[in-house]
């Protein structure tokens, strides 16, 4: 016995010195200081290629209302109006249907027919962004105008939400097409977060004499709240940075309007229609400068919903102390 | 049911009886014709070798044991004569009559402690403040727990000891004063303090309501239990009852062969 372990600890021994520890160390460090010095880098590019822009157009750019590049004056409010809209409103649709359609999965589908749908909404996040852009023009936005704005504007018209003109092409588009882009994302972490939630929870709701929904309500959507944000948050980033097929529907029209029938404009959709017309330097340094706004806003929005997301789940980290 | 929901009423607890029970995990047989009565007001203790089906036996009091997919059951489970299994019974309405309490503490970790606690209320639709105030602290007092939460009613029940948590847990099962508690191993995640304060309340507790419990600690049944019911694995997989009588006859003088072994031997 003595002798055998002798010699295992004689060829243990002998393994050293490791070369491989430091060198995969290094490694593993250099691909971390890769990204961060891409992001430097890009901050640094953008912040300073957009300085002659900021010079000219002051703090004024941030609500500035017009955008006039042959009298140099350039106004951002719409493009951030626009953005924002479009994304807030998809993602609160999204949210509905992509929560409810993970609770299905989840908590009421028969196993056979969960694992193809879910699988299909997957799908959806794997179409080309153009090609939900032609979609977009050539079927969703003229049936939206006959089927949808037309009645909404001869019934609700008087409301600022739908007046102007139902050509289809405009808000409500964008809305659409970005609602069915983000659903994916939303759907697919719910729920994922959702089928975490332990079944201990499900069971405490039901010995309680809950119903089927009240078991949802008061056992699984509680528990996965944190994660249905985190959701939330996925989806609204992929909003808010979405650029073709937005463009394509949108109408690029640089006005502020309440009206999900007018045209509108959004940060990523400037930058991509204008780039090549772009031909003084304050033209193209104020566009480089709303990618410089864009960056800054979809990082504000990320830290908002981080905070919203860490005060959520502060209130029931304890949880899993209870094991 | 005909008081008032909330107000505690001394020996209120009813009979269960299981009639030649089945159960069944798809084609998997885990428990084999078991009858067996349970009296009004007594703490009845399922004590049997891991695999025995213990737990699936007490889930079928309750019908939380057709919740798991492809689960089933046959045979009848009278509640106070009414078989709960008879068709047109709404296992909802079962559940509120028959609470639970499960082997891990499972509160609500978001909801605050008083919320836990009238959880139950809340689901009935009873929404009267101050009888929600008044169950909850007496719910919290029988639970023992009241001392150690009154000043932090609001705080999430997640944030509260295992013990207490277990605690909190049957404080949620009998504010909804059901006839018949279940409780399945409400101890075995618990240090030895808690499991003494879960076993005195146990002891508490048997005056208002008929209580079952299933343990897998012999000590436990032979402490807290009046009648005991024990139960074995077939040559085939399938549980069964070998013999069921008053906890101090089964422990002391058990009636066959293989409940003396399994009781003096392989369990403490």
């Amino acid at each position: 016995m003595t002798v055998q372990v002798g010699a295992v600890r004689a060829e243990l021994g002998r393994r050293r010195p490791r070369f491989g520890e430091p060198v995969f160390r290094g490694l593993v460090a250099l691909a971390s200081l890769t990204v961060l010095a891409i992001i430097a880098g890009l901050i640094i590019v953008i912040a300073s290629t957009a300085s002659t822009g900021i010079a000219h157009n002051g703090l004024g750019f941030l609500w500035g209302t017009t955008w006039d590049p042959v009298r140099n004056v350039f106004g951002a409010l719409p493009f951030i109006y626009g953005t924002l809209l479009t994304a807030v409103t998809a993602l609160i649709l999204a949210m509905l249907i992509g929560v409810g359609v993970a609770l299905f999965l989840v908590e009421l589908s028969p196993r056979w027919l969960a694992g193809p749908l879910g699988f299909m909404i997957e799908m959806l996040a794997a179409i080309p962004s153009v090609v939900y852009g032609l979609w977009g023009i050539f079927v969703l936005a003229p049936w939206l105008r006959d089927y949808v704005e037309v009645p909404l504007h001869s019934t609700l018209g008087w409301l600022p939400f739908f007046s102007g003109y139902p050509i289809g092409i405009g808000n409500l588009a964008a809305v659409v097409v970005l609602t069915i882009m983000v659903l994916p994302t939303v759907a697919a972490v719910s729920r994922d977060v959702i089928s975490a939630v332990p079944g201990s929870q499900r069971e405490a709701a039901l010995a309680l004499g809950a119903t089927r929904w009240e078991t949802i309500r008061m056992g699984v959507l509680p528990y996965a709240r944190s994660g249905i944000l985190g959701a939330g948050i996925l989806g609204l980033a992929r909003g808010v940075g979405e650029t073709m097929a937005v463009t394509m529907v949108i109408g690029n029209s640089p006005t502020i309007s309440l009206s999900f029938l007018a045209q509108g404009y959004t940060m990523a959709s400037v930058i991509a229609n204008e780039f090549t017309e772009a031909t003084t330097n304050v033209y193209r340094s104020s566009l480089i400068e709303i990618g410089l706004l864009l960056l800054i806003v979809t990082l504000i929005v990320n830290a908002a919903a981080r905070l919203l997301v860490w005060r959520v789940s502060y209130t029931s980290t304890s949880r899993s102390l209870a094991a | 049911m005909a008081d008032r929901p909330g107000v505690a009423v001394e020996n209120r607890g009813v009979g269960v009886q299981i009639e030649h029970l089945d159960a069944y995990y798809g084609n998997r047989r885990v428990l084999h014709d078991i009858t067996l009565n349970v009296a009004p007001n007594t703490v009845t203790a399922i004590i049997g070798p891991s695999g025995c089906g213990k737990s699936t036996l007490i889930r079928c009091l309750n019908r939380m044991h057709e919740v798991t997919p492809g689960a089933r059951s046959t045979g009848k489970v009278m509640l106070d004569g009414d078989d709960i299994y008879a068709a047109g019974v709404d296992p909802v309405v079962i559940r509120q009559r028959i609470g639970m309490v499960f082997q891990r503490p499972n509160p609500f970790p978001t909801m605050s402690i008083y919320d836990n606690v009238v959880a139950g209320l809340k689901l009935a639709g009873i929404r009267d403040r101050s009888l929600l105030d008044e169950v909850a602290e007496r719910s919290l007092r029988r639970a023992a727990l009241w001392d150690e939460v009154r000043d932090k009613l609001g705080a999430p029940g997640g944030a509260l000891s295992g013990g207490q948590q277990q605690r909190l847990c049957i404080a949620r099962a009998i504010a909804v004063e059901p006839e018949v508690v279940l409780m399945d191993e409400p101890a075995s995640a618990l240090d030895p303090m808690s499991t003494l304060k879960i076993e005195e309340l146990i002891d508490a507790l048997r005056t208002s309501y008929t209580i079952v419990i299933v343990t897998h600690n012999m000590q436990q049944a032979a402490r807290v239990s009046d009648q005991t019911a024990f139960l074995t694995v077939g040559e085939e997989g399938s549980g069964f009852l070998v013999e069921e009588g008053p906890t101090p006859l089964i422990f002391t003088n058990p009636r066959r062969q293989l409940t003396e072994v399994d009781i003096s031997g392989r369990f403490g």
